[in-house]
């Protein structure tokens, strides 16, 4: 190895590297969300994707839903930094594929073609719950809910049948059964 | 119906509810209703800086040698964002502070009014948190949650950004105790379980080669923490090193102390760190600067982490026994738990550690803090030697700035008591020391307050003298002058083939002239010879003194951890040992 020349030591050993949903329960007060998305940037960790809206109109509390990728340290890392938040009430995190969670983003697509390139675009979305939003002869505003990898999917079978825009939600989350997260 | 206040005298209602009693602060356009109403609240004193980022420095070392928060007031645009450094150096090394900040007035925020800065944005990450109050009526509240936010936990500094309108509207003031109703750093205080008392107290009638590593938690802690540290030690017969800014907590002249540790600790500390069975972190984070390489750190020892911030621990280092808590409480309990089952434990225990404390006796007769004194020009380790030996009988503050001076004065200054050592650690800020020792002073009247400095990090923040003067603060500033940025100068010449690129500093000024210029008093010092009757002589003079000690331009500081390595591949010197002749040594 080549004399080092920092001041700083060498970086260690990576570990493995695990996606996590990560929700958090936040004061819906401005500037929030800048707190959370920073402390993802100034920290280095990485932001898949985002969900939030208020889901308690009285106590004005918003819940967040994170997608993010990183070793155990840092996810652990994560969530103590999340916790020290002063806006920030609790935090849940979970691995993706955990048998006990539900997932869900939405999707909504434009397709342009005519009657029977639409009729196979209904084809192709029907397992995922689509709704039709919009229909002109020669359009279609199509929503579809299903996991990241099914839109990711679908986007691509879709572009050979006209599809001219894309609007993704980041991935929202719920526990099954009774129980809720803690 | 409560009477209503203006927003300016909320903000004087809640600090004094608050009992501060000085302010340090600049004013400017958007704090005036603040100033204005500054008279009417005679128990505040106001300490006008040159700079807001001396203000917030001085706040600093107020803090830190008192014990209570320190209050900042400044304007909006540059007077905010001037204190940024202070308050980032604050947020590293966990300083209560609280800034009051100016704003333009609201309905001309996000129109790029004059001297409007994104102040509350520009914070969010030096501060634990920040706010832009909107609602006068909602002063007192953020406020006194300030207070809070800044002094719970892991202490650190907060914000209050008022814009100028909300100063001048009037709304009601209510004295809001405890709004907090969770522990700030995440888990919810606990009391600490008699099990994890046992697993503690279990792992060290186990160790044969164990070390204490207590950093500035035991500090922060308060003084009760550095008594039930020395008990614990006592109590344990067991070794003890201390990161930078730990020192004092526990007496550095003990003999079961080993001296600092880190990248210019001791030889013994390091590597008792790295050979040791039983680690016990308190109130330290596993600093890089500590650590070295993270993946040959310890490698075989068990390790316990108490720290009042969870997300400290596990952060660079995993460990086997982590305990949440506030170090007094946590030491309390344990010794408390330790005593009842475990009399006599010293004596009883020797024989296991006593192969560990001969190992350490050889680690220690390297005398790695040695360096070849002369008797030509003054060696800047003797300069504090000599510092030391003349204020260590009576009680002395010491300030730094940050450099080959700093790691000197901590390995060669020798602290008996907690709050007595103030230094950037953690930001490393240049500059750090003259303005603290301000705020050191004004918080230990009476009390000798010297800043060990070099002449280039001095300069980042020499305006402050003014303030010094003004305020009659006979703060002493002790320059190891080199003319060298040192601490770059040892780092080009060992790493980069001594291109000692812009690290040389050309027409400095004449500090004895620049003193008097200020209204202090100047002395130099140029030989060794002439070295200890100028040291007494700043001593003896009660007024602020700019002492210039011309010291050997190319000296080095060692021991040091080169980067990239473990704990025990230290450099001990130049050439190692061999060129260090009995003679030259100096005996730390």
């Amino acid at each position: 190895m080549a004399k080092s020349k920092s001041a700083y030591s060498v970086p260690g050993k990576i570990g493995k590297i695990e996606r996590h949903i990560i929700v958090v329960w936040v004061d819906n007060e401005a500037g929030v969300l800048a707190r959370i998305a920073g402390l993802f940037s100034g920290r280095g960790y990485n932001i898949e994707s985002l969900a939030v809206a208020e889901v308690d109109k009285k106590k004005h509390i918003s819940r967040i839903t994170i997608v993010t990728e990183g070793t155990p340290q840092v996810i652990e890392q994560i969530n103590l930094q999340l916790k020290k938040l002063v806006p920030v009430h609790k935090v849940a995190d979970f691995k993706r594929g955990e048998k006990d969670i539900l997932f869900r983003e939405l999707a909504l697509f434009k397709i342009l073609g005519n009657s029977k390139k639409i009729e196979k675009v209904k084809k192709i979305c029907k397992k995922f719950n689509p709704v039709i939003l919009d229909k002109t002869n020669k359009s279609l505003v199509i929503q579809v809910t299903a996991l990241r990898a099914e839109i990711d999917k679908l986007a691509l079978d879709l572009k050979s049948l006209g599809l001219i825009s894309t609007s993704r939600t980041g991935a929202v989350a719920m526990t099954k059964g009774p129980k809720t997260f803690n | 119906m409560p009477k209503l206040l203006s927003g300016a005298k909320i903000v004087f209602k809640a600090l004094e509810d608050q009992k501060v009693e000085y302010i340090f602060g600049y004013p400017g356009g958007a704090v005036l209703p603040i100033y204005d109403e500054l008279k009417n609240h005679k128990s505040i004193k106001h300490i006008l800086a040159r700079h807001e980022q001396g203000a917030g420095h001085s706040a600093e070392g107020y803090a830190r040698s008192s014990g209570k928060p320190g209050v900042l007031l400044v304007t909006s645009g540059p007077g905010a964002t001037n204190a940024v450094t202070a308050l980032t150096d604050a947020y590293m090394d966990s300083v209560p502070l609280v800034c009051i900040s100016g704003q333009v007035p609201t309905h001309l925020i996000g129109t790029d009014a004059f001297q409007e800065c994104d102040t509350t944005g520009i914070t969010r990450p030096c501060t634990k948190h920040n706010w832009l109050v909107k609602d006068v009526n909602d002063l007192s509240r953020v406020l006194h949650l300030a207070f809070e936010v800044a002094t719970t936990g892991r202490p650190g500094p907060v914000l209050v950004d008022i814009p100028k309108d909300i100063q001048f509207k009037k709304g009601k003031y209510k004295f809001f105790k405890n709004t907090l109703k969770k522990k700030l750093n995440g888990k919810a205080s606990k009391k600490i379980s008699n099990s994890e008392l046992d697993k503690f107290i279990d792992l060290i009638k186990k160790s044969s080669k164990p070390i204490f590593y207590t950093g500035g938690g035991v500090i922060n802690s308060g003084p009760e923490a550095s008594k039930h540290l020395r008990e614990l030690v006592s109590l344990t017969g067991f070794p003890i090193t201390s990161t930078l800014q730990g020192l004092g907590a526990y007496p550095g002249d003990d003999p079961q102390f080993l001296g600092m540790l880190g990248m210019h600790g001791t030889y013994e500390a390091n590597n008792a760190m790295h050979d040791c069975d039983l680690m016990i972190n308190i109130g330290a984070r596993f600093d890089d600067r500590i650590t070295g390489k993270v993946d040959e750190f310890s490698p075989g020892s068990k390790k316990i982490h108490v720290d009042i911030d969870p997300s400290s621990i596990g952060k660079n280092i995993k460990v086997d026994l982590a305990i949440v808590s506030d170090v007094t409480e946590l030491l309390e309990a344990l010794n408390k738990r330790f005593k009842e089952k475990n009399k006599n434990f010293v004596s009883s225990n020797k024989q296991k550690t006593s192969k560990w404390w001969e190992q350490i006796g050889k680690w220690r007769e390297k005398k790695s803090l040695n360096f070849i004194n002369s008797n030509k020009v003054i060696k800047p380790q003797h300069a504090v030697q000599r510092l030391y030996e003349l204020t260590k009988n009576q009680d002395t503050f010491i300030t730094t700035e940050v450099g080959q001076h700093q790691m000197w004065a901590a390995q060669h200054y020798k602290f008996n008591k907690p709050n007595r050592w103030m230094t950037s650690g953690g930001l490393g800020t240049m500059g750090y020391g003259l303005p603290a020792a301000i705020g050191v002073q004004i918080a230990n009247p009476g009390k000798l307050v010297v800043d060990i400095a070099g002449e280039a990090s001095v300069l980042m923040t020499m305006q402050e003298m003014s303030t010094a003067v003004q305020y009659r603060l006979p703060i002493k500033i002790f320059i190891l002058n080199n003319e060298y940025m040192g601490m770059v100068r040892q780092w080009q010449e060992l790493l980069h083939e001594k291109n000692y690129s812009e690290s040389y500093t050309a027409a400095l000024p004449d500090f004895v002239k620049l003193a008097e210029s200020y209204g202090c008093v100047g002395i130099r010092a140029k030989t060794p010879e002439e070295l200890d009757e100028k040291i007494q002589e700043m001593i003896n003079v009660d007024k602020p003194v700019i002492f210039d000690c011309v010291v050997d331009k190319a000296e080095n500081c060692f021991p040091m951890i080169p980067s990239g390595k473990p704990h025990n591949q230290m450099i001990l010197g130049p050439e190692e040992e061999e060129q260090i002749s009995d003679e030259g040594k100096i005996l730390v």
